[in-house]
C-alpha cells in the first residue's frame, strides 16, 4: 500500500527525521488558514499517489494567504494522470542549498535491506541512475546486525557530504532503516533530501510503500486498505481478497496465480483479443471470492466474453465451479463463458457446471482462441 | 536421478492437521511420496491419515529420520515454522504459505542459510520429481517422468507448462517452483546449478515473468557456466500494462535496465535461448528439439 506525502512525513517526523512544518487542507479556505498560521512563504502541494505532479502543475509557491488560497483552488480537483486531487499539503517553503537522494528499501538482488544515496537528488534522479549509475551509492543492512556506523561514514563520504553533516547523516540513515522495519515498509524514499540555508538535512518529499502482507500488525494504516484514488472496482476486488487490475478491453479473464493470469491475458492478446482485466484469484480462494470475481467482471459494460482459466493446485476446481454457479444463478447475463479448469478436483468441477450454459475447453490455446471469437461475435 | 527429492526422501508436514496440510499430504501419499507424519502444536499424539502428529519438529526428528519438511501453516506463524525446521536440522524446507511479511523473510532467509539448510519458497508450489516423489501442491496427473527440468517463478503456470509437455510425450526430471516473493530461499541460479549437475536432466525450461531482473541474471550465469545446457524460456506478462509503481527506487535499483517481458525475451533471444509466445508453442519447441537430436 502506498502512502501519501503528508502521511509519510508525519511518520518521519515522529521518528525524529526533520521535515518542513506543514498541514493538510481539503478546501482553498483551509489552505488560506494554514498560510495565515505560518505567516511565511508556503508551498502548496497536490497529494496524489503518482509521480510527475510537479510537471503537471500540482506544486505552487505562495507568497501570502491570498496566493495560497488561489493555488489550492487551482490544484484541488485537478486530474493528475487519472488521479483526482482531494488534498493539498501546505508547507513552510524551504531554502534549498543542495538536493540529495536517500532511500531505504527491500532489495531483491541482495535479499537484504539496502540504503541508497546520491548527491544528485531531485526530479532527475532516474536519469542520473540510467546515465551515471556510479553516482548512486549503496550500503546493505545485515539482517541481524543492522546498519553500522562505519557504513554510514562510507556512504556520506561517497556522496561527498560536508564532514560537518556526517553525524546528522548517521542519525538520519539509522532512523530511516529503523522506520522501514518498524512500519513493515518495502520502501521509504526521501527525494529530495535537502541541505537548507541553516545547514540542516531536511526531508522535503517522502514516499512510502507498506508491505500489504504485514498490514495486520500495522493498525495505523491497516484500516485504509484501498486508497481513495484507486479505481473503485479495484478497491472492491481488493476487499474481496482478489488481485484485480482494470484494463478496459472486451475479454474478461479470470485465472489463479499472477503468472497464469498474465499468460492468459498474453494468449488472449496473441489471438487478437483485448483483455478487459487482470484478475488473479490467488491461492486457495473460497467459493465466495469466485462469485465476487464473476460479479465484478460481468458488470463491466465493455465485456463481450469471459474466460476462466484455472489450474488447480491449492485452489480446488470444484470450489471455483461452485463459485461460478452461484454467480450465474444470481446474475442474468448474455455474456458467453469459456471455462477451462484443470487439476485438483477437475472432474467434480465439470459435473457442477454441466447444467449451465458454458463452453468447456481443454487446451489453453483453444480456450483463448474461442473466447476471442465469441467476443468478436458479441461485438458485431 | 532428479534434484532436491527422490523416491527415498522422508517428508514431514508442518501444519499437518489443518485443511490444506491434510488435503495435500493425502495427495502426496497418493503420488507415492514418503510422508512420515506431521507437526501441529498442541495436537501431538493424534493421528492424521494413519500417521503420527507431533507437537514440534524437534520431537519428530527425535523419533524418526526426516530429510525434508513441507510447511502449510498460516502466514502469521509460517516464518516461525521455517526457523523451527531449520533449528531442528532439517536439510530441505519447502514453504507453501503465501503472504508472509517480507521483513520476517529477510531474517528467516539469513537464519536458514546460517544453519546450512535449503529453503524453497516461501509462496511456492514445491517440487515434484515425476514418478518418484512430490513435496508440493501441484496436481499429480499433469506430470510425467522424463529428462526435462522445469524451474519457475509462477506456480499455476508451471502446471500448464508441465501439462503441455506431458501431452506431447516430453517428461520431466524434476519440476521446481521457486515462488514469486521478493525474498526467496532458492533462486533460478541455485536450481539451474542443480539441474546442470544432474545426469538425468538433459534440458531445462525456465519460466519467468515481468518485474525484477532475476531472469537476466540467470541467463548471464548460464552463458558463463553452462553454455552447453539447452534452455528454453517462457516469460509471462507481454500484455501487462506498466505497473503502478511509486517512487523512483524501482528504476534506480535496476540501474535503468529493462524489467518488462519484452526486455527479458529480447535478452534471452540475444543469448540464443529459444523463447515461446505461448505455453503450447513452448512444448512444441522443446519437442522439436528432441526430434532434431534423434
Amino acid at each position: 500500500m502506498n502512502l501519501h506525502e503528508y502521511q509519510t512525513k508525519s511518520l518521519l517526523e515522529r521518528e525524529g527525521i526533520p521535515v518542513p512544518q506543514g498541514a493538510v487542507a481539503m478546501t482553498p479556505d483551509g489552505a488560506r488558514q494554514i498560510a495565515i498560521d505560518f505567516g511565511s512563504v508556503v508551498a502548496v502541494k497536490a497529494q496524489v499517489l503518482t509521480g510527475g505532479r510537479g510537471k503537471a502543475g500540482g506544486i505552487r509557491l505562495a507568497e501570502n494567504p491570498d496566493e495560497a488560497e488561489d493555488a489550492a483552488a487551482h490544484i484541488l480537483g485537478m486530474d493528475i494522470k487519472g488521479h483526482k486531487v482531494q488534498r493539498v499539503l501546505v508547507e513552510q517553503a524551504s531554502h534549498i542549498k543542495t538536493e540529495l537522494y536517500l532511500a531505504a528499501l527491500i532489495d531483491r538482488t541482495s535479499q537484504q535491506i539496502m540504503v541508497m544515496a546520491s548527491s544528485e537528488g531531485g526530479m532527475e534522479i532516474e536519469e542520473v541512475a540510467a546515465r551515471s549509475p556510479e553516482r548512486i551509492r549503496r550500503i546493505y543492512a545485515d539482517p541481524f546486525m543492522g546498519i553500522r556506523s562505519y557504513q554510514c561514514t562510507r556512504l556520506a563520504r561517497e556522496i561527498e557530504l560536508p564532514v560537518a553533516l556526517w553525524p546528522a547523516f548517521h542519525r538520519l540513515v539509522s532512523k530511516l532503516h529503523a522506520a522501514l522495519i518498524k512500519h513493515d515498509a518495502d520502501l521509504l524514499e526521501i527525494n529530495p533530501l535537502i541541505i537548507n540555508d541553516s545547514d540542516q538535512l531536511v526531508a522535503l518529499d517522502g514516499k512510502m510503500t507498506l508491505d500489504d502482507n504485514a498490514l495486520y500488525r500495522q493498525p495505523e494504516f491497516g484500516s485504509e486498505l484501498g486508497s481513495e484514488d484507486q479505481h473503485p472496482t479495484e478497491v472492491e476486488a481488493l476487499n474481496a481478497g482478489l488481485n484485480f487490475v482494470y484494463l478496459g478491453g472486451n475479454v474478461a479473464c479470470l485465472a489463479n496465480g499472477a503468472g497464469l493470469a498474465m499468460a492468459t491475458m498474453d494468449a488472449v492478446k496473441y489471438y487478437g483479443g483485448d483483455p478487459a482485466n487482470f484478475l488473479d484469484l490467488g491461492g486457495g480462494s473460497s467459493v465466495e471470492q469466485v462469485t465476487q470475481a464473476v460479479r465484478i467482471m460481468v458488470r463491466d459494460p465493455g465485456v463481450r466474453a469471459l474466460l476462466v482459466n484455472v489450474a488447480g493446485g491449492i485452489t480446488r476446481c470444484d470450489e471455483v465451479a461452485e463459485g461460478m454457479a452461484a454467480a450465474m444463478d444470481e446474475i442474468e447475463t448474455r455474456i458467453p463463458f469459456v471455462v477451462r479448469l484443470v487439476g485438483t478436483n477437475e472432474a467434480e468441477a465439470h459435473r457442477i457446471l454441466e447444467p449451465y450454459d458454458v463452453e468447456f475447453a481443454s487446451r489453453f490455446s483453444e480456450a483463448a482462441k474461442r473466447v476471442v471469437e465469441l467476443a468478436r461475435e458479441g461485438a458485431a | 536421478m532428479s534434484i532436491l527429492i527422490d523416491a527415498d526422501t522422508r517428508i514431514l508436514v508442518q501444519g499437518f492437521t489443518g485443511r490444506q496440510g491434510s488435503f495435500h499430504a493425502e495427495r502426496m501419499l497418493e503420488y507415492g511420496s514418503r510422508v512420515i507424519g506431521g507437526v501441529t502444536p498442541g495436537k501431538g499424539g493424534q493421528e492424521v491419515l494413519g500417521l503420527p502428529v507431533w507437537n514440534s519438529v524437534s520431537e519428530a526428528v527425535a523419533e524418526q529420520a526426516i530429510d525434508a519438511s513441507i510447511i502449510f501453516v498460516p502466514a502469521r506463524f509460517a516464518a516461525d515454522a521455517i526457523m523451527e525446521a531449520a533449528d531442528a536440522g532439517i536439510g530441505l524446507i519447502c514453504c507453501i504459505t503465501e503472504h508472509i511479511p517480507v521483513h520476517d523473510m529477510i531474517k528467516v532467509r539469513a537464519y536458514v542459510s546460517m544453519k546450512g539448510c535449503r529453503l524453497l519458497g516461501a509462496n511456492c508450489p514445491g517440487v515434484i520429481s515425476p514418478g518418484k516423489s512430490k513435496m508440493g501442491i501441484m496436481p499429480n496427473q499433469l506430470f510425467s517422468p522424463g529428462t526435462t527440468g522445469i524451474v519457475s517463478r509462477s506456480g499455476t503456470l508451471t502446471y500448464e507448462v508441465a501439462d503441455a509437455l506431458s501431452q506431447l510425450g516430453v517428461g520431466q526430471s524434476s519440476v521446481v517452483g521457486i515462488g514469486g516473493d521478493p525474498i526467496q530461499g532458492t533462486n533460478f541460479i541455485d536450481v539451474l546449478k542443480m539441474f546442470a549437475g544432474d545426469p538425468d536432466t538433459e534440458r531445462v525450461v525456465m519460466i519467468g515473468e515481468i518485474g525484477g531482473t532475476a531472469e537476466q541474471t540467470a541467463a548471464e550465469y548460464l552463458m558463463a557456466h553452462h553454455p552447453n545446457l539447452p534452455v528454453f524460456g517462457f516469460i509471462a506478462g507481454m500484455s501487462a500494462p506498466p505497473g503502478k509503481r511509486m517512487g523512483h527506487a524501482g528504476a534506480i535499483v535496476s540501474g535503468g535496465g529493462g524489467t518488462s517481458a519484452a526486455d527479458k525475451i529480447n535478452m534471452f533471444r540475444s543469448m540464443g535461448f529459444p523463447v515461446a509466445d505461448h505455453v503450447e508453442q513452448l512444448a512444441e519447441i522443446v519437442k522439436a528439439s528432441l526430434e532434431g537430436r534423434n
